[in-house]
């Protein structure tokens, strides 16, 4: 029986460990320790609304601050986890050492960042509340050039922002179709269209040789020798799990804390969220997934894995779901796409910008894309979940028209 | 126990309707319709999950 609890990692995935501890009857102390200084938030409005600032700071709030102290929480703020020993059950804190019992990490990732740039005003990633009040500030004060590296779904948000606030918009993508990795080449060119309609420039297949400027970003230089002048520049190339704290741990870090398939790292430590990696029995090999959904989900399910013996526990094994919202489009993904997928859509118009696509290989429904089309979406997504065949997904189809 | 969902929030994300189909509906009109404000007691930790896994956190349960 645990005697303790301690959560590394105050956002979606720790908030919900708390919460979920809490509600299957765990008594002893949890202590929650974040390293951001703001009680629990949703990070999902950062660049979308809170981005445009039309969202106060108190709407970010997880919960509100009564059901937070009712879930009577050690909550340490503000405070960074520098070391952990595995086998002595040592935590570091801040350089200061204390023992733990059950352990949750859910440290999340940070985000990747370009050379040189490091100090470089104008420069930023939006990962966390202090990065997008910096960036919205930014818009507010009147700048007229924004560049975006990194067509990725966040890079894509911040773009819709800026650009329909009358800021001049360039994204620039290594690949050759934006979000191609995810959606492939098909509907990744679908998603472009429908940022170039709203008048961001998309620089594609060339990625970035050095930014510009000395104390200041003035511009970027492209690979193919271009140079773009930009007074603002947002860099979303991915994250990196944020493991490095638990280097000689014992734990086993690749890409992320490994876990077996029950979210479980080692006797009585678990881990979820962004940093955690663990053999979804659905998928081949080892994932990791970096959405909202499955930070709320594994944070329950890992908090859940503390409380149970070996026998009572269970394997994760969820389809992973994502959103994002541009412009007045809403962009669904569930399921797993590979880049050799068969793609069909299935319901609606990619030049209207609203319809579902299937995505298949084998005779099996791999992954459903959908566009300002979230009914037809969860119906696909509740076959993924069955582990549908391709005809049974036509068969769905065939009754939406 | 009542179910409560905040309009203004609402971006129709249809999370709610695929855990609980018999409370939630999002129709064609993209628009979340609730089939079930008094649902029983059986449902209680179903609708959790619904509150749970909201992108918005446009719902909640009331007693």
């Amino acid at each position: 029986m645990l005697d303790a609890v301690t959560i590394v990692g105050a956002s979606l995935a720790g908030f919900w460990a708390a919460e979920t501890l809490r509600r299957d009857g765990f008594d002893g102390p949890v202590v929650l320790i974040g390293e951001e200084p703001y009680a629990p938030y949703d990070r999902p409005p950062l660049s979308k609304k809170y981005l445009a600032g039309d969202l106060d700071d108190d709407r970010l709030d997880l919960v509100s601050a009564d059901r937070l102290a009712d879930l009577d929480l050690d909550l340490r703020l503000g405070c960074r986890a520098t070391g952990l020993e595995v086998t002595s059950r040592t935590l570091e804190v801040d350089g200061i050492a204390e023992p733990f019992d059950g352990l949750v990490l859910a440290t999340g990732a940070r985000c990747r960042t370009l050379p040189d740039t490091e100090g470089m005003a104008g420069v930023y990633t939006l990962r966390t509340r202090d990065d997008a009040a910096a960036i919205r500030d930014a818009l507010a004060a009147g700048v007229r050039r924004m560049a975006v590296v990194g067509a990725g779904f966040i890079g894509a948000e911040v773009a819709s922002t800026a650009v329909q606030r009358g800021v001049e918009v360039t994204m620039v993508e290594a690949l050759d179709t934006p979000f191609g990795r995810v959606l492939g080449t098909e509907m990744g060119a679908v998603v472009a269209d429908v940022h170039r309609s709203h008048g961001v420039e998309l620089r594609t297949g060339t990625g970035v040789d050095r930014v510009l400027g000395e104390d200041r970003v003035t511009g970027v230089r492209l690979a193919d020798g271009s140079t773009l002048d930009t007074d603002l520049l947002v860099v979303g190339i991915g994250v990196v799990p944020a493991t490095d704290w638990m280097e000689g741990s014992g734990l086993v870090l690749d890409d992320g804390v490994v876990c077996d398939a029950t979210c479980l790292a080692a006797d009585r430590v678990v881990a979820a969220g962004d940093v955690a990696r663990w053999p979804n029995p659905r998928y081949e090999g080892l994932m990791r997934v970096e959405h909202w959904d499955n930070a709320v989900q594994q944070g329950v399910h890992a908090a859940r894995r503390l409380l149970q013996t070996e026998e009572e526990a269970t394997s994760f094994a969820p389809v992973p779901w994502f959103w994002s919202d541009q412009y007045d489009r809403k962009v669904q993904l569930a399921g797993r796409t590979h880049p050799d997928d068969d793609v069909q859509v299935a319901v609606g118009s990619t030049a209207e910008h609203r319809f579902v696509a299937f995505y298949g290989r084998e005779g099996r429904l791999t992954a459903v894309l959908g566009m300002n089309r979230p009914r037809h979406v969860m119906q696909a997504r509740a076959l993924l979940e069955q582990d549908a065949s391709w005809d049974e997904a036509q068969a769905l189809a065939a009754d939406w028209d | 126990m009542r179910v409560i969902v905040d309009f203004d929030l609402c971006e129709s994300n249809a999370i709610c309707m695929q855990i609980a189909p018999n409370v939630f509906e999002v129709r064609d009109d993209d628009f979340l319709y609730v089939l079930e404000e008094n649902p029983g007691e059986d449902d209680r930790s179903t609708l959790q999950e619904a509150v749970q896994r909201c992108p918005k956190q446009a719902i909640s349960l009331e007693d």
